[in-house]
């Protein structure tokens, strides 16, 4: 029996187990969560249920299913709290897996290795920095929604919500679902960007309509809770005495500089910023797997990559959101497992039209550079290191630089206990650098997440007893 | 393009003689294939070390080093200003220590013949190196002080010897790996091509840290420097408990090691910025940059035995680098007797950051025919230990 190891179990990952399942292989299904569902689906833990999960998630429905077939699946093992922290190549493509909660000492570990692995790790968000933003009362857009979703609590009474892309809108519902007032979203691509983005050939989002349902859902949601939705916006400035108190809108123009005259300021608690999601690459590249110029893993119709039996899907492909996810996982599971190419059925003219809605979410809503003048040069920048723009640019500038090696080392931006996952491809923009070649990159962590040096220890050694 | 001398590497050796030609008052083109300070010199720990050198040719060097960087780190923060980041130049001391009885007396002998030598050192008593590191495991069997092991931050340092340089009149050009050699009728060398430049010169010198035997190669020669990898852990920020470079006794055996096999030897120490660095490993595994799993438990294990302490400390990085090793375990520096205009300052293993200062002021001395600051004979290409390493004809 073929064996199959997912890694990751939000959409893409509880995709590829089941179908790969439902293809005849043994499967080893692996989140570093402690529950099914990742980031998309986070809900209360089992022991406190809730009657409300329906109305706070988008496809909960789909989700239930999912996890009761894999509940119900003999052929699939489910290991959550199951830290994939580093990828080995040496013979098979081996995954050292530390299994416990993250803060144990003592976790159990495990070298896994299968006939076929799918990475499926998801992404997390970007966020651009501006004036204000390490204040308190700030807060990605991902981790106000975990916690609306996750322990229903609200991030605020009064709320922005700001930065680009479609994942603004669920947050907004979110986080009004949780008990804040919205005071708005305030979306930094322009109505014209947007339009170019989102209406050109409609017909080639034929197989998404679901997704068009679902923004349509967002935006009655809106109009029902008058949450004004604002595009060529942005928040360029949080302000207050020890946490927020206020923030600074502007409006955009098509490069996402702030035209100047057009602030004003709103009185708020919390501020929600997403820019959009940086793919979590550091499991493909230490597997080998190709990244292409566009900075997400190549893949073939099949999903697999350029390493032998390791096939991708989800947000490493590209930032498509739940559809794209889910069909990429089945049809990577599907054929991770041996199955014929025949028996997939829609999936793959539906992983085409998913992969036309990637490319409209970053033309209407990728980061233009404009955005860096919103920036004063005590605005930090690595918010670990607390690294503040105007010394990354002197160091740089001093330095003639524009490796990312050498500005991290030369000034600890990238260096702390995030490793860069922040504010990696910030500081790659505000230097210049240029990573496409791979070699200079802020998406390379060999070591994919902090180990105690007591669990490494416990670890087989080498033969000289060393 | 025209200049004195083209040095091949903008590592921190490529960088050092950059400087010291520059400020000769000759023309210097810095050629790199990659990023300046980007390589083997982003990827150590910053050690400025006596206390793992055998009294001989690169003790003498390294004793040179730790009196020479003191004035060159000064030099540097006078003439790039407060501006620039500091080098973090510390001369903390270093403990080593022997984890089993067996290790107590080499460890002892070892020191001794240091000291005859000029070298600093102390034995302590068992009660002593705790006073001095008092989070070591106190199951020591011997421990010896070396008054003169620095550390420095070694991009920084890099940075700051490029833009001394620079400041000089060098030119520094990245992405310009060498394909081939000028010469002229005699065959002595005289530039070097590069995929977009032709770089005339008197003088080519080849500081290409481990991809140096590559490099000579592109040029025509022959140079037995290879690669051996080294892996460094990096820990999250913590409170300081770990007060000087903290070694094992196996750390000698390690660099002077032929062997291909892993060989870990443990070397703990703080960083200014809060975290512990914990190295380091040598492996002869050519340019192989894949993470060992093997290799990162050995190094924590070895740690282990220092601190215990560190069981539940989080490692949040780690990473890996080349050093350019030599067969004889000595630098090159000078001119290949083969090929003249062509000359070599590489191979300093591990020790590169400390011995770059010093190389580039030998490399200095010996091309403007000034008086060297120590005897280059134990350096140079031509030297006996190297011979049955080299190809007679010394084409590559």
């Amino acid at each position: 029996m073929r064996h199959v190891l997912v890694i990751g179990a939000g959409p893409a990952g509880l995709a590829a187990a089941l179908a790969a399942s439902d293809a005849g292989a043994s499967v080893t299904l692996l989140d570093a969560g402690d529950g099914l569902g990742g980031q998309y689906w986070r809900h209360l833990p089992p022991q406190r249920p809730s009657r409300r999960e329906s109305r706070l998630h988008h496809g909960w429905a789909a989700f239930e299913r999912l996890q009761g077939r894999i509940g119900r699946a003999d052929a699939i093992e489910v290991l959550t709290e199951a830290q994939v922290w580093a990828i080995e190549t040496a013979d098979a493509v081996t995954a050292q897996v530390l299994l416990g909660p993250t803060d144990a000492a003592g976790r159990e570990a495990r070298a896994l290795t299968a006939d076929a692995i799918v990475l499926a790790p998801g992404a997390h968000d970007r966020t651009l920095p501006f004036p204000g933003w390490h204040l308190p009362g700030v807060f990605s857009a991902g981790a106000a929604q975990a916690l609306a979703k996750g322990e229903r609590i609200a991030v605020g009474r009064r709320a922005v919500v700001a930065g680009a892309g479609p994942f603004l809108l669920p947050v907004a519902q979110s986080l009004t679902a949780a008990g804040a007032t919205v005071l708005g979203v305030f979306e930094a691509a322009r109505p014209r960007a947007l339009a170019r983005g989102w209406l050109p050939k409609p017909w080639k989002l034929l197989g998404t309509a679901h997704k068009g349902r679902e923004l349509a859902g967002y935006l009655a949601h809106h109009l029902a809770h008058r949450v004004p939705y604002r595009p060529g916006r942005a928040v360029v400035e949080a302000r207050g005495d020890g946490r927020v108190e206020e923030v600074v809108i502007a409006r955009l123009d098509a490069d996402w500089a702030p035209v100047p005259g057009t602030e004003r300021t709103l009185a708020a608690d919390a501020v929600c910023v997403s820019h959009g999601f940086t793919p979590r690459l550091e499991l493909p590249i230490a597997a080998g797997c190709e990244i292409g110029p566009d900075r997400f893993v190549r893949v073939d119709p099949d999903q697999r990559t350029s390493v032998e039996g390791v096939y991708a899907a989800g947000e490493i492909t590209g930032i498509g959101g739940v559809d794209a996810a889910l069909v990429e996982g089945r049809i990577a599971g599907h054929r991770a497992a041996g199955g014929d190419r025949s028996a997939m059925g829609s999936a793959p003219r539906r992983a085409r039209a998913a992969a036309e809605l990637t490319r409209r979410i970053e033309a209407a809503h990728g980061i233009r550079p404009g955005w860096t003048s919103w920036l004063r040069d005590d605005t930090v920048v690595c918010r670990c290191e607390e690294v503040p723009y105007g010394r990354l640019r002197a160091v740089a500038a001093a330095t003639e630089q524009r490796s990312l090696r050498s500005v991290k080392l030369t000034t600890r931006a990238g260096l702390g206990i995030c490793q860069a996952r922040m504010c990696g491809r910030t500081v790659e923009s505000l230097i210049g650098a240029d990573p496409s070649s791979g070699a200079d990159t802020s998406d390379r962590r060999p070591l994919a997440a902090p180990v105690r040096l007591g669990d490494l220890a416990g670890l087989p050694t080498a033969p000289d007893g060393a | 393009m025209r200049a004195d001398a083209v040095i091949v590497g903008a590592g921190i050796v490529g960088a050092a003689c950059a400087r010291a030609l520059a400020r000769t008052g000759m023309s210097v083109v810095v050629v790199d294939r990659g990023a300046p300070a980007s390589a083997t010199s982003a990827r150590g720990e910053g050690n400025l070390l006596v206390s793992d050198k055998a009294p001989g040719p690169e003790l003498d060097l390294a004793l040179l080093a730790s009196e020479h960087w003191p004035r060159l780190a000064a030099e540097l923060a006078d003439e790039l200003g407060a501006a620039f980041p500091a080098v973090e130049y510390e001369r903390k001391g270093g403990i080593v220590v022997a984890t089993t009885e067996a290790g107590a007396g080499p460890l002892r002998d070892f020191a001794r013949g240091q000291a005859e030598a000029g070298v600093e050192v102390r034995d302590l008593a068992a009660a002593e190196a705790l006073e001095l590191e008092p989070h070591l495991n106190p199951e020591i069997t011997a421990a010896v002080h070396y008054g003169q092991d620095a550390q420095i931050q070694p991009v920084v340092a890099t940075e700051a010897l490029l833009a001394s340089a620079r400041r000089a009149g060098a030119r520094v050009l990245p992405h310009q790996e060498v394909t081939g050699a000028l010469r002229d009728a005699t065959g002595r060398v005289t530039g070097v091509r590069t995929a977009s430049e032709t770089l005339h010169a008197d003088t080519v010198v080849v500081a290409a840290g481990p991809w140096s035997g590559a490099a000579a190669g592109a040029l025509g020669a022959d140079l037995p420097v290879r690669p051996r990898r080294g892996t460094v852990l990096v820990t999250a920020r913590m409170r300081q408990k770990v007060f000087h470079k903290v070694y094992d006794g196996d750390y000698f055996g390690a660099t002077q090691s032929t062997d291909a096999a892993l060989q870990t030897s443990s070397v703990v120490e703080s960083t200014p910025g809060g975290t512990v660095l914990i190295g380091s490993s040598r492996q002869q595994i050519g340019f192989d940059e894949r993470l060992s799993v093997e290799v990162l438990a050995a190094i924590a294990r070895k740690a282990l035995r220092l601190f215990p302490f560190l069981e539940t400390t989080p490692v949040i990085r780690a990473y890996g680098g080349f050093r350019p090793y030599t067969p004889d375990h000595l630098p090159v520096i000078g001119e290949d007797h083969r090929h003249p205009g062509l000359w070599y300052a590489t191979g300093h293993e591990g020790a590169g950051i400390g011995l770059a200062g010093v190389t580039g002021e030998l490399i200095g001395a010996l091309v403007t025919g000034a008086e060297p600051p120590l005897d280059p004979e134990p350096f140079r290409p031509s030297r006996p230990s190297l011979a049955a390493h080299l190809a007679p004809e010394g084409a590559a």
